[in-house]
């Protein structure tokens, strides 16, 4: 009995000594925070893909109440809840969103394999800022696809994929959030988020940023635009302007009428929608430099892994394994304070690279 | 004309691979392997084929149908190093099936699960070493006697190694430490134990191998035996009765397969040469501790995991010293 | 023997054309000057299409302090004003000139006689630094760093020596080495005439032991006339070539981690071809458009050294080593260990070109990465003290915070990591990207500051 009574007066005496310290330490250790700040983060869709160019959901919300503080929520959007999400979350904070137009990666470069002829052989990294550092690439062309696939690693939605047969990555616009992960993680500048047309996401689009003269671009890809300002001429609504021997679509000005991609010699303009890019088919003999014949054989040797062409996959490299982060990181990085990233200014900021979520953890970002 | 390769530099390479460094730790432990057989019988050669064996086939076989891989990672020659050295940490006299297990802990649970080369935690081989230790504490600790002719292997007869004696000399045992065989006897391996524990010689020569191959630096070896021999040599100068002589103890059980070959194990290793001190003077350190003061003869094994789960610890805290830090002259 | 005290390899030396006397190379049909062949702002065309030149005309002039005016090594006619693929892999403005004749400027002096300092003891440092900046002599051990820069420290480092690099430690190349033994003369005036520019009263002249000829000969000569000038013969180890690397072997003293420059430790260092185009810019009213290039390569038929104008294209010198083989796999501008591979042989001689190496198709490709088994084989090779296998999968996983709390800055792209790394890791290809990135953000810092 004595037993049973001790027991019970032991477990009761810890219980309350607990729950009081539990109680003194829930007040004297409280974080206050804006309780707006956590309805918000309710509305977010809870993805922390960092897609709006914050630090997970929670560091959109903090941003979201701070700029309605200020009084405006311009600037600000959910790629992935869209503008519903936008709509609720200025419901939450008493505001207003402007429609905002849908908006699309586009990758602008069509030098697949057969109209890019290969004229060297590059073998380092797959990884096309360190390509980007080696030389101006495996073809002739210092501005287009490196084909390494920085794009597709970067993007956290399966939304852009690296076509094989191509070499070149396409976007899946069903997919695609416009985060701009893509975009930031292209050394080339070649993705652009750009503004698209109503839900089918309609565009033209000039497929090349190649800033090479005519004649050298002409030799370098038969998809080459070489700012021969005939889509300038036939816009009738002064959205298409020619600027260091490239073309360019304004999209705030198209108005989707297309006569930039008939008046196109070279079928660099291209037409998109959520079904897909459709091209002009051009006589690929005109181009004599770019050989498609060859360059297509010459091509696929480079893609598909055989006995002359290595690519060097490293596996470990995709993610870090659970081991490697305790490796690297150590214990130091765990108290490192998360906003540290946000002090760069520089375009490749952390934000462009995302991190496993476990590696979030251990280098305290999360 | 080819196509020219564009690539950074630099454009050459100075020819050494993982392959020949595994290989090349295999052939340092080869003449610890000839002197186990001279030692034990058959059963040594036995057991260690066994252990590679399944290691490799282990290996292999997760690589293939679990992690789905063309790669043929069996042919770096790490899964056969790690089979020898589990062989070397187990009597000869082993049940087959234990070294089977062990091999499958080694490569499946500690190697693989981690994601492979490189990525394990924990030395492989000693891990699977604790786990047949704990699991299997009478098989794992009946060591055959040395010298009982070439053909022995089950039907072996077993008897107390070194190591037990030093441990019974602490419980109290006055005669225990005069039953230790004489340094030579320990040097040239004619002694009770584990395959790879027995001949200190063979040992020694393996490291010389490893040196010369630069396949390993001297901090780490030469930082655990030191601390060991200094330890147990202050040890024997307060009690001489109850602890045993410093270089019986550096002799003996696994200290120098320990010191040689798994703490320098690369993967789980720190990587500059001050954390090497560090974390080969802890593993002397905790040999010594769980030697006199464990529960556990043999403290090697122990000591080179605890440390090797402080590795990233020690990368971390323990940087080379950069160039142009100090200034040579104020 | 002394040597730099951290890190450091030895690759096979692989020097075919040491014995091969400096050959003159026959002058190219065009002659292409890239704008951009010194470290700084690149240089501005003064020419235009059709305009005459002459060997040692200016074509075009420094488009900064930091930068260095470009001389016409040949005399002809300017083709055009277009671009070309130079060795960094990326069109770059260029000059092109068709050859007619050789006709020089009638200021170069172009006797043999010797000219040394006892002979025009009314030069001043001064006059010394403004020829040597107007003829645009750069460093020609492949970085063309421009010599003036050097020679004009900044407020608060008094340098103390002059430091010649004739180490020449990258393997196969051994343009300074024949050019030691061919103009030992010269290049003792050259050093003389650092050493006067840069107002200091020591001079070392460090070389490897592979070179024994050079030691003694140099040895003999300064013991002669200069005796201010000190002949380090140095254990031969890469990258003994590095300033850093150097300045820690000759005199052991460390240069502090970037923003500090050798000066501040009080050394000024310069490459042996670069004192012997001192020698020819300041005695001999000679601008830089000539250089020493060493042709090379296991499988070409006769490795050479050659005396070659500036301008020409690389496909010519290899022709006249016996044309390139059938098996080529990769065409270097430089050496093997900092190199750049090139993407045609078209690639014009520039001032920082010290060789052409040719590798064949084995040669030319990679080994396959492995995992990395955290052997620390790079850790110990590392002349800077670096961790390259920490800074090379932190850059490949962008953690640009970490990288640069880890010195990534410090790295001077030896090469020495990814030489060494068993695991045949592309150690450099990232950490090179890391710390152009890292510098990139240290820069936007600043500019935010």
């Amino acid at each position: 009995m004595n037993v049973i009574l001790i027991a019970v007066i032991v477990l009761a005496v810890l219980g309350f000594v607990l729950a009081g310290a539990l109680y003194v330490m829930s007040k004297k250790f409280a974080v206050e925070e804006d309780p707006r700040i956590g309805q918000v983060a309710e509305v977010l869709p809870g993805a922390n893909c960092g897609g709006c160019g914050f630090p997970g959901c929670g560091g959109m919300a903090a941003a979201c109440v701070k700029a309605a503080d200020a009084g405006s929520l311009e600037g600000l959007n959910c790629p992935v809840g869209g503008q519903a999400t936008m709509e609720a979350i200025a419901g939450v904070l008493g505001m207003e969103v402007g429609a905002s137009a849908p908006k699309l990666a586009v990758v602008r470069c069509n030098g697949t394999c057969a109209n890019r002829p290969r004229t060297a052989v590059y073998d380092g990294v797959k990884s096309c800022r360190v390509a980007h550092t080696t030389c101006m690439g495996e073809t002739a062309c210092a501005y287009g696809c490196l084909g390494c696939g920085d794009c597709v690693a970067a993007c956290q939605f399966g939304a852009i994929k690296m076509n094989p047969e191509t070499g070149i990555p396409e976007v899946d616009a069903t997919k695609c959030t416009s985060c701009g992960a893509c975009a930031k993680a292209c050394p080339r500048g070649i993705i652009e988020i750009r503004t698209v047309n109503g839900d089918n996401k309609d565009a033209f689009v000039v497929e090349c940023v190649n800033k090479d003269k005519g004649a050298q671009a002409m030799k370098a890809c038969a998809a080459s635009c070489i700012g021969c300002k005939k889509c300038e001429n036939a816009c009738g609504s002064d959205a298409v302007h020619v600027e260091g021997n490239v073309a360019y679509i304004n999209p705030e000005a198209c108005t989707l009428c297309g006569q930039c991609f008939d008046a196109c010699p070279r079928g660099t303009i291209a037409s998109l929608s959520i079904k897909g890019i459709n091209r002009k088919a051009i006589e690929k003999a005109a181009p004599k430099a770019a050989a498609p014949a060859s360059g297509a054989a010459a091509c696929a040797a480079p893609k598909a892994p055989s006995k002359e062409w290595k690519p060097i996959e490293i596996k470990y490299d995709a993610a870090l394994l659970p081991s490697q982060q305790v490796l690297l990181a150590g214990p130091k990085d765990i108290s490192n304070p998360a906003p540290a990233a946000k002090e760069t200014t520089f375009e490749a900021k952390r934000t462009d690279a995302p991190l496993a979520p476990s590696q979030l953890i251990l280098l305290g970002l999360k | 004309m080819n196509k020219l390769v564009v690539s950074l530099s630099p454009h050459v390479h100075s020819g050494d691979s993982v392959a020949k460094n595994m290989y090349w730790v295999i052939a340092a432990l080869v003449p610890a392997l000839i002197c186990s057989f001279i030692s034990f019988g058959v059963g040594a050669i036995i057991t260690t084929a066994l252990s590679v064996v399944s290691c490799v086939f282990f290996e292999w076989a997760i690589t293939k149908f679990i992690v789905k891989s063309d790669k043929c990672t069996v042919c770096d020659g790490s899964a056969a190093l790690t089979g020898v050295l589990l062989a070397f940490n187990m009597p000869s006299n082993i049940a087959p099936w234990i070294v089977v297990l062990g091999a499958f802990f080694a490569i499946g649970v500690v190697k693989m699960t981690f994601g492979g080369l490189g990525c394990n935690l924990f030395n492989p081989a000693l891990a699977a070493r604790a786990f047949l230790l704990i699991s299997f504490p009478v098989q794992m600790t009946t060591w055959p006697l040395a010298g009982q002719g070439f053909g022995s292997y089950l039907d072996a007869e077993t008897g107390a190694t070194p190591l037990a004696l030093m441990s019974q000399a602490f419980k109290g045992d006055v005669n225990a430490l005069n039953q230790l065989p004489d340094a030579w006897d320990m040097l040239i391996g004619n002694t009770g134990g584990c395959l790879g524990e027995v001949c200190a010689l063979a040992m020694l020569l393996g490291l010389v191998i490893l040196l010369v191959k630069k396949v390993i630096t001297w901090h780490i070896p030469v930082s655990i035996i030191a601390t060991v021999f200094v330890l147990t040599g202050i040890l024997n100068l307060i009690n001489p009765v109850q602890f045993a002589n410093p270089v019986a103890e550096v002799l003996s059980g696994g200290l120098m397969l320990g010191a040689i070959f798994m703490a320098t194990d690369y993967v789980t290793s720190p990587m500059c040469a001050k954390g090497q001190l560090v974390y080969g003077i802890a593993i002397g350190a905790l040999t010594v501790i769980i030697r006199t003061f464990g529960a556990y003869p043999e403290g090697m094994s122990f000591a080179i995991l605890i440390m090797n789960a402080f590795t990233p610890l020690i990368n971390q805290n323990f940087k080379p010293k950069r160039f142009g830090e100090v200034p040579a002259k104020k | 023997m002394k040597t730099f005290r951290i890190g450091g390899v030895h690759p096979a030396e692989n020097k075919l054309s040491a014995a091969e006397p400096i050959k003159v190379a026959e002058l190219p049909k065009v002659a292409v000057y890239p704008m951009g062949q010194h470290i700084g702002a690149p240089a501005k065309p003064v020419v235009q299409k059709g305009d005459k030149v002459k060997v040692g005309t200016m074509i075009a002039e420094a488009g900064g302090f930091v930068s260095a005016p470009i001389f016409s090594g040949v005399s002809g006619t300017v083709l055009k004003v277009d671009t070309v693929v130079d060795a960094s892999g990326y069109a770059k403005p260029a000059v092109y000139i068709t050859v007619e004749g050789d006709e020089w400027e009638e200021t170069i002096d172009r006797s043999e006689t010797l000219v040394t300092l006892k002979d025009k003891p009314e030069l001043t440092p001064e006059d010394i630094v403004n020829k040597i900046k107007a003829a645009g002599v750069v460093g020609m051990g492949g970085a063309c760093f421009p010599t003036h820069v050097k020679l004009c420290p900044p407020p608060g480092a008094k340098p103390e020596w002059v430091i010649i690099n004739a180490v020449e430690c990258e393997p196969y190349l051994t343009a300074d080495h024949r050019l030691m033994l061919e103009k030992a003369d010269q290049i003792l005036v050259g050093v003389d005439l650092l050493m006067k520019g840069g107002k200091v009263n020591k001079g070392f002249i460090g070389i490897e032991e592979n070179k024994p000829d050079a030691i003694a000969l140099l040895t003999e000569k300064a013991k002669a006339s200069y005796p201010n000038i000190e002949i380090v013969p140095l254990k031969t180890k890469y990258p003994q070539g590095g300033e850093k690397q150097l300045i820690d072997a000759v005199v052991a003293r460390q240069v502090p981690a970037p923003p500090a420059i050798p000066v501040n430790v009080g050394a000024i260092v310069q490459n042996v071809g670069t004192a012997y185009a001192v020698y020819e810019a300041v005695m001999k009213n000679k601008p830089l458009f000539e250089r020493v290039v060493t042709v090379t390569g296991k499988s070409l038929a006769h490795p050479s050294n050659f005396l070659t104008r500036m301008g020409t294209p690389m496909s010519q010198l290899i022709d006249a080593c016996g044309g390139l083989p059938a098996d080529t796999g990769k065409v270097i501008g430089g050496g093997p260990m900092m190199g750049k591979a090139l993407l045609n042989t078209e690639v014009p001689i520039c001032k920082g070109s010290s060789g052409v190496l040719i590798m064949n198709e084995t040669e030319a490709r990679r080994g396959e990465a492995q995992p990395c088994i955290r052997c620390a084989k790079c850790v110990s090779a590392c002349p800077m003290g670096l961790e390259p296998y920490l800074l090379a999968t932190a850059s490949s996983k962008q953690m640009w915070d970490k990288v640069e709390a880890e010195d990534i800055t410090s790295c001077i792209e030896c090469g020495s990591c990814q030489f060494t790394c068993p695991s045949h890791r592309p150690l450099l290809d990232n950490i090179r990207m890391g710390k152009q990135t890292v510098m990139g953000i240290i820069r936007s810092r600043q500019a935010a500051k």
